[in-house]
């Protein structure tokens, strides 16, 4: 029944979390790319935002329907888990509502259907407070999330046995808070750069719209490389943060089984998982663990099997080890794609003044991106999964954690349901977005009061 | 007051502020194909809502969220115990949520009734679900002495919430239609007063008895409280501003139905959050499901900072928007042209 209700939950976070960093990003993007027009006057920058805008819109809509799944699945299916911290995650949650969601949904509303009723200044205005509300939401999701993977700033009631909060500014400014919130941002931004890349280069390599397209791919480029390569950074200083406070996490994602100081870094694995402490590790690169894991040249890395005798003699009997296999993968998905990508932008950036001229660039650039989304995910598997077998971290397990009352049956029904709907949803959203990204930019139009409506588009 | 006590209120407001707002939305959702005949109707229809229904949600989701920060308690046993009612409220709120947008960039007539059909059975499903759920609140269900749900989905359902679930539905319908009417012209406007003119005495009726009913179900005798004969005078009065075709009027009138009618539930509530039918012991009440004083506090102040600035913002949003809408509705990437007053 657990198995059920994390099997759900993990399924709709990852599928919720393939819609949110890109609006997160595209919304950014959006706002530069009106800004840019708001300065130069220039009217491609006017028919890139509106392009990009349709594409940020519509994934919003997916994004935050799914969101209200989230919203409601803790008290539906981890009413344990919600009532011991309600107290303390709860907080993060209210004002995430109160200052981010009533931004973005108030403010897009104005935006999509301000155009020309507002002044270009106003206009402009709304589009970066929808920017700034997802920002925000970021910011308060990733302090909830981090309080499970780092819980501070709270006392156990011994009446109740419930978590209370004792100080909000601990919480807002845990160590892993701080990092993992930039580390959302910046990879919020990556994703919706390599999407606006994947699409200019699809119209590039037709030849349409060159001039408009080249600019778009420009700007996604001179934005994607910096942000990209100060992410790796941010995800390898998160990696020793949570090092730190989560040892299994890190060792897991290494197979680390035994001890080690100084620690070399496989590039692959043959075998391997929680019942193969002796996998063919290939390629040893020495020096790297320690280094990533302790940003010291000789750190050392407890391993596994010490960590689990430590954790039972600290928690009492039980197997304390996370999923080993899919920790250690999804860390090399997300590093090695996330390298990937930065090979491919910094190939780009060289040719940013040919872009049209390159057509194997332009090629590599289209197969690029489902990338940003892999990597997403596999970012999320290797933090959430690394937690377990707690929910929150050395305070409550997962098993402890579900609904009493709700039956296995029930969970099935809705995991069956959520499933359709999800695959329905996510066919009908990528067929509306490809048949819309591969159209010709809309006609030229100023945002002006006194302009005749647009020809009703044609596909 | 205690803190707790103030933050009950607060989750009342909210409920308010969602029923409110988003039940005109939902009113407009369900009516849009009715009163827009034609193509060019639903999409005017549908336009009255579209900048600003997704603002008007995020007040469930405060009201989620504000209960799981204040009353940890009364959000796990809640949510556990209506799953199968909350998985349809969500699967109405998803497809309802997307429609807009799906439908807007449909090409084909035949996927466009179905988003239209999406928005038309979201716009029913979610304010009959959440009433069944409001209601049920203060109708009770079987809550054992460790605050666990203990019961089946046939518990979920006593009458009274079904009623409940009804009567808002209802009461969103016509608050909606007076909505439509207030916001078009010509044709859309005649059609929308006609609906509101036939359904609002239906409503004042309905309401009284579900005002009635309130007070019976609350143990309270049967002399009404302020805020039951509020809710049925002003769903009279709404009736009669629909016969003399005054919308404005109307709407402020069905606006404070559902105002008094959140008041209602909430009012007999208290103390209470949730009654259980295992009797009163094991009612879950807001100090036995609250969150302690410093989270509390934390909560008040954020609260105070940022509410004032979200009605203030929001109500900005309903001014730029205030222009009656005459058609066509332009293509949601062209400029508006549909304004009569534009800015």
């Amino acid at each position: 029944m657990v198995d059920l209700a994390r099997l759900q939950f993990a399924g709709t976070t990852i599928y919720h979390f393939l819609f949110v960093p890109l609006t997160i990003g595209l919304a950014l993007l959006t706002a530069i790319l009106q800004t840019c027009w708001h300065r130069t006057d220039k009217p491609e920058y006017l028919r890139l935002t509106r392009f990009f805008g349709v594409l940020l819109v519509i994934n919003i809509a997916v994004g935050v329907v799914t969101g209200l799944v989230q919203e409601f699945q803790f008290g539906m299916n981890w009413s344990g888990y919600s009532r011991f911290v309600g107290d303390v995650f709860g907080a993060p949650l209210a004002m995430e509502g109160l200052a981010a969601f009533f931004l973005e949904s108030t403010f897009l509303g104005l935006w999509v259907f301000g155009w020309g009723r507002l002044s270009r200044r106003v206009h402009l205005a709304t589009v970066w407070a929808v920017a700034a509300g997802g920002v925000l939401s970021a910011a308060f999701i990733m302090a909830a999330n981090s309080w499970m993977q780092n819980p501070v700033g709270y006392t156990i009631d011994p009446a109740t046995q419930r978590a209370q909060l004792t100080s909000i500014g601990a919480v807002l400014t845990n160590p892993v808070f701080l990092r993992s919130m930039l580390h959302v941002l910046l990879a919020s931004l990556v994703t919706a750069c390599v999407v606006m890349l994947a699409v200019a280069a699809w119209h590039l390599r037709r030849k349409s719209h060159t001039a408009e397209f080249g600019r778009a791919a420009r700007i996604a480029l001179v934005v994607l490389v910096p942000v990209l390569a100060l992410n790796l950074l941010v995800g390898s200083e998160l990696g020793v943060t949570e090092g730190e406070f989560q040892p299994m996490k890190i060792a897991a994602a290494e197979a680390q089984w035994q001890t080690c100081q100084p620690c070399s870094f496989s590039l692959f694995q043959v075998g391997g998982g929680n019942n193969d402490q002796t996998p063919s590790k290939i390629i040893q690169v020495p020096h790297l663990l320690s280094l990533l894991a302790t940003n010291s040249w000789n750190g050392q890395v407890v391993g596994l099997n010490e960590l689990q005798a430590q954790y039972e003699q600290q928690y009492g009997p039980g197997y304390y080890v996370p999923n080993v296999f899919i920790q250690y993968w999804s860390m090399r998905v997300m590093a090695y794609l996330g390298s990937l990508m930065l090979v491919v932008g910094l190939w780009g950036l060289w040719r940013r003044k040919r872009l049209a001229e390159s057509p194997w660039f332009l090629r590599v650039a289209i197969w690029c991106l489902p990338l940003p989304f892999i990597v997403n995910t596999a970012g999320w598997v290797l933090t959430e999964n690394g937690r377990q077998p707690w929910i929150v971290q050395g305070l409550q397990k997962t098993a402890e954690a579900n609904s009493p009352s709700v039956t296995g049956a029930a969970i099935l029904t809705s995991l069956l349901i959520f499933l359709l709907l999800y695959t329905a949803l996510g066919v009908a959203d990528w067929v509306l977005m490809a048949r819309y990204a591969r159209r010709e930019l809309p006609a030229e139009q100023a945002a002006d009061e006194h302009e005749a409506p647009a020809p009703a588009p044609t596909y | 007051m205690t803190l707790v006590a103030f933050w009950f209120i607060v989750l009342a407001v909210v409920w308010t502020g969602f029923l409110l707002l988003e039940g005109f939305d939902f009113g407009v959702g369900m009516l849009h194909g009715v009163v827009g005949r034609d193509d060019a109707g639903r999409d005017l229809a549908i336009h009255t809502i579209e900048p600003v229904w997704d603002g008007n949600e995020v007040w469930l989701v405060l009201a989620a969220a504000g209960t799981f920060a204040a009353f940890p308690v009364w959000y796990a046993t809640m949510f556990s115990a209506y799953y199968p009612v909350m998985v349809v409220v969500l699967v109405a709120l998803i497809l309802r949520g997307v429609s807009f947008e799906f439908r807007s960039h449909s090409d084909s007539a035949r996927s466009r009734a179905f988003w239209s059909g999406a928005l038309e059975g979201g716009s029913l499903v979610v304010p009959l679900g959440l009433g069944i759920v409001l209601g049920g609140l203060l109708a009770g269900v079987p809550i054992d002495s460790a605050q666990e749900f203990v019961g089946g989905a046939g518990d979920l359902f006593p009458p009274y919430a079904l009623m409940t679930g009804a009567t808002v539905v209802l009461v969103c319908l016509v608050h909606g239609a007076v909505f439509l009417a207030l916001r078009t012209t010509a044709e859309l406007r005649r059609r929308a007063l006609g609906i509101a003119r036939a359904l609002a005495p239906v409503v004042a009726v309905v309401v009284t008895a579900w005002a009635a009913w309130t007070r019976v179900t609350a143990g309270d005798g049967v002399l009404l409280s302020v805020a039951e004969f509020g809710a049925i005078l002003a769903a009279i009065t709404a009736a009669a501003f629909v016969h003399v075709r005054r919308e404005g009027l109307a709407f402020a009138a069905t606006a404070t139905t559902v105002v008094a009618m959140t008041a209602s539930i909430f009012s007999e509530l208290y103390p209470r959050v949730m009654v259980s039918s295992l009797g009163p012991a094991n009612d879950l009440t807001t100090t036995n499901s609250a969150s302690a004083s410093y989270a509390l506090t934390v909560m008040t102040v954020v609260l105070a900072v940022l509410l004032p600035l979200v009605l203030v913002y929001q109500a900005w949003t309903y001014h730029v928007f205030r222009a009656r809408l005459r058609g066509p509705v332009p293509a949601p990437e062209a400029p508006p042209v549909t304004s009569a007053d534009p800015g």
